[in-house]
């Protein structure tokens, strides 16, 4: 409804096939600790199309949230190319709006419109006349109105990620990036962000990749999976997700896929005890 | 999950605990329970007040200064309370004091606003350049422990007697503290709220001003703090030495000039006075800064 015109213009097959929204070629990620120069992905490639949801799986030291880091632009490879719409990445930029795991990636000295506008205010993407109104309707998509003018140090951790992920959304990126965002949660709370997040991109239809080392999360959020392996980070598989649902969580088909991605992250052997 | 037995890897088997039998309780109806909200009692929330409990510190302290110096009866070395009051206001009401206070405040503002800018330039140096560091690092490990006092000599040699020297020594006392503080808490800011920021294209000056201050606030302040207690210390004790002159008839002045006099109530009212403006910008306005800025932000409780 409010945020009606953030919608995509809905494009062909044809289309969707010919230009990927994002492109990863052979992407090599280093970075470096104090001792060592550490090799986190390994020539890593998959195209993310428009609307997908697209999620980066795998254990802690697959590379995961490094190669996230990478196509926000924080990062450069040192090998390989990773191009938005076409053009190359070269740094951090607002078309690529990220959400993190860390509830402190809120301003505390800006309440909650305050925040979801910080970015519009300093990159001036919108006429200044409707950041309030972009803001607020953005706030009321994840529904905070009431706390519009809160603080977020009075939020609780569900609700913090709530406004990172207006805040996100507000600014209509080509691509909404996540980090584990949900990975800081109580289980309850997380389920129902695992719902809201579905909604809101049956509502929106962003474009998303998120970063998670639960498959279940993984399963019910995705669309497509990308399997990671650790040390250094290698594309086991990219599997289609699209059949499975919070719903059928229980069903057969669903309990298959979920050993199928344990027995790539685990090796077969381990399956009965994931 | 039924399975009370798991295996677990390469160790023994997991072995659950023998199952009981599940219990379902009815809850009470709210109304039943009866009262479940109260409010505080009236002392309860008057020693809540922050405010009024320093207030009674304040005035304990105060009769502990009186009832001691009754005691002792010996107004030249330890005038009591009530005798420092009057030479207060007195001297207030002649416009003395005023008068001293003013131009004290004066110096101290402009040497204070002096120093923080120079505070500012120097820690958005240090946080965009590396050299800027080593510069900052290495400045304030050299100057920080110089006292003030000990620069005054070659302040009077190179700017005289008057305005510039206290300046120059305000600015040194305060300077270091400022931008030490500053410093740590730039590097203190996390790095989420920094990728926050340049997420949204942020960088060299915006992101200092838009993320790193307001972020690191509480440090800022804190060292804005000290570099105030700093700043007074060190223009009474110049104007203490430059007594002599006289040109800028301010606290320290008036205390020189009292001492010698042996008016030693009078003393006390200007140390008194030094006292109350101390507790005012205390009290009124770095709270008023801290209510607003981060207490409102949960930085700080």
């Amino acid at each position: 409804m409010a945020l009606a015109m953030m919608r995509e213009p809905i494009e062909t097959e044809a289309q969707q096939a010919v230009t990927p929204l994002l492109s990863v070629r052979d992407v090599t990620l280093q970075y470096q600790t104090r001792r060592q120069i550490v090799t986190a992905t390994y020539r890593v490639s998959f195209d993310v199309r428009r609307q997908d949801r697209f999620i980066l799986l795998g254990p802690s030291g697959c590379g995961k949230s490094t190669l996230l880091k990478g196509i926000g632009g924080f990062l450069t490879p040192v090998e390989g190319e990773i191009s938005l719409a076409g053009k190359r990445v070269t740094g951090p930029g607002a078309d690529r709006m990220m959400v993190f795991q860390e509830f402190d990636q809120l301003l505390p000295w800006q309440t909650v419109l305050g925040n979801v506008m910080f970015p519009m205010r300093k990159t001036g993407r919108f006429p200044r006349s409707e950041w309030r109104d972009r803001a607020m309707r953005a706030v009321e998509k994840v529904g905070l109105a009431k706390f519009a003018d809160s603080h977020p140090h009075t939020l609780s951790g569900g609700m913090k990620q709530r406004v990172a992920i207006a805040r996100a959304l507000a600014m209509e990126p080509e691509i909404l990036l996540m980090d584990e965002p949900f990975a800081a949660l109580d289980a309850l709370t997380r389920r129902r962000m695992q719902d809201e997040l579905l909604e809101l991109w049956n509502d929106i239809r962003f474009t998303l990749v998120f970063v998670t080392h639960s498959i279940q999360e993984a399963i019910v959020i995705g669309s497509r999976i990308v399997v990671l392996t650790p040390h250094p980070g290698q594309i086991r598989a990219e599997l289609d997700a699209t059949p499975f649902k919070q719903e059928n969580a229980g069903s057969e088909d669903f309990m298959a896929f979920n050993r199928k991605i344990n027995g790539m992250l685990f090796g077969e052997e381990k399956i009965a005890h994931g | 999950m039924a399975d009370a037995v798991h295996a677990t890897r390469g160790r023994a088997r997991f072995k659950e605990l023998p199952g009981r039998p599940s219990i379902e309780h009815t809850t009470l109806d709210a109304a039943a329970i009866g009262e479940i909200v109260r409010d505080v009692g009236l002392w309860q929330r008057a020693m809540a007040h922050t405010p009024l409990r320093r207030g009674l510190v304040l005035i304990a302290l105060g009769i502990l200064w009186e009832v001691y110096a009754r005691f002792a009866d010996n107004p030249l070395m330890f005038p009591s309370l009530s005798d420092t009051l009057v030479a207060w206001t007195t001297d207030i009401s002649s416009g003395v004091l005023l008068s001293a206070v003013g131009n004290s405040v004066r110096v101290l503002l402009i040497g204070y606003g002096t120093a923080v800018l120079l505070a500012a330039v120097l820690t958005t140096l240090a946080i965009s350049t590396r050299i800027g560091t080593d510069l900052l690092a290495t400045l304030t490990a050299m100057f920080n422990p110089l006292p003030a006092i000990a620069i005054l000599p070659l302040a009077l040699l190179w700017f005289g007697l008057g305005l510039e020297s206290l300046i120059f020594v305000i600015v040194h006392s305060v300077l270091w503290a400022v931008s030490l503080n500053a410093f740590t808490g730039f590097l203190s800011v996390s790095q989420t709220q920094r990728m926050v920021g340049r997420n949204y294209g942020l960088g060299g000056l915006r992101m200092v001003l838009s993320i790193l201050i307001p972020a690191a606030f509480p440090s800022i302040l804190a060292g804005l703090k000290i570099g105030w207690a700093f700043a007074w210390r060190t223009l009474i004790a110049a104007e203490l030495v430059f007594g002599v002159s006289g040109s800028s008839a301010g606290l320290g002045w008036y205390i020189f000039q009292n001492r010698n006099a042996l008016e030693t109530a009078h003393v006390f009212a200007g140390l008194f006075t030094v006292i109350v403006i101390g507790l005012i910008v205390e009290g009124v306005v770095f709270r008023s800064i801290e209510a607003a800025t981060i207490r409102r932000w949960g930085m700080q409780n």
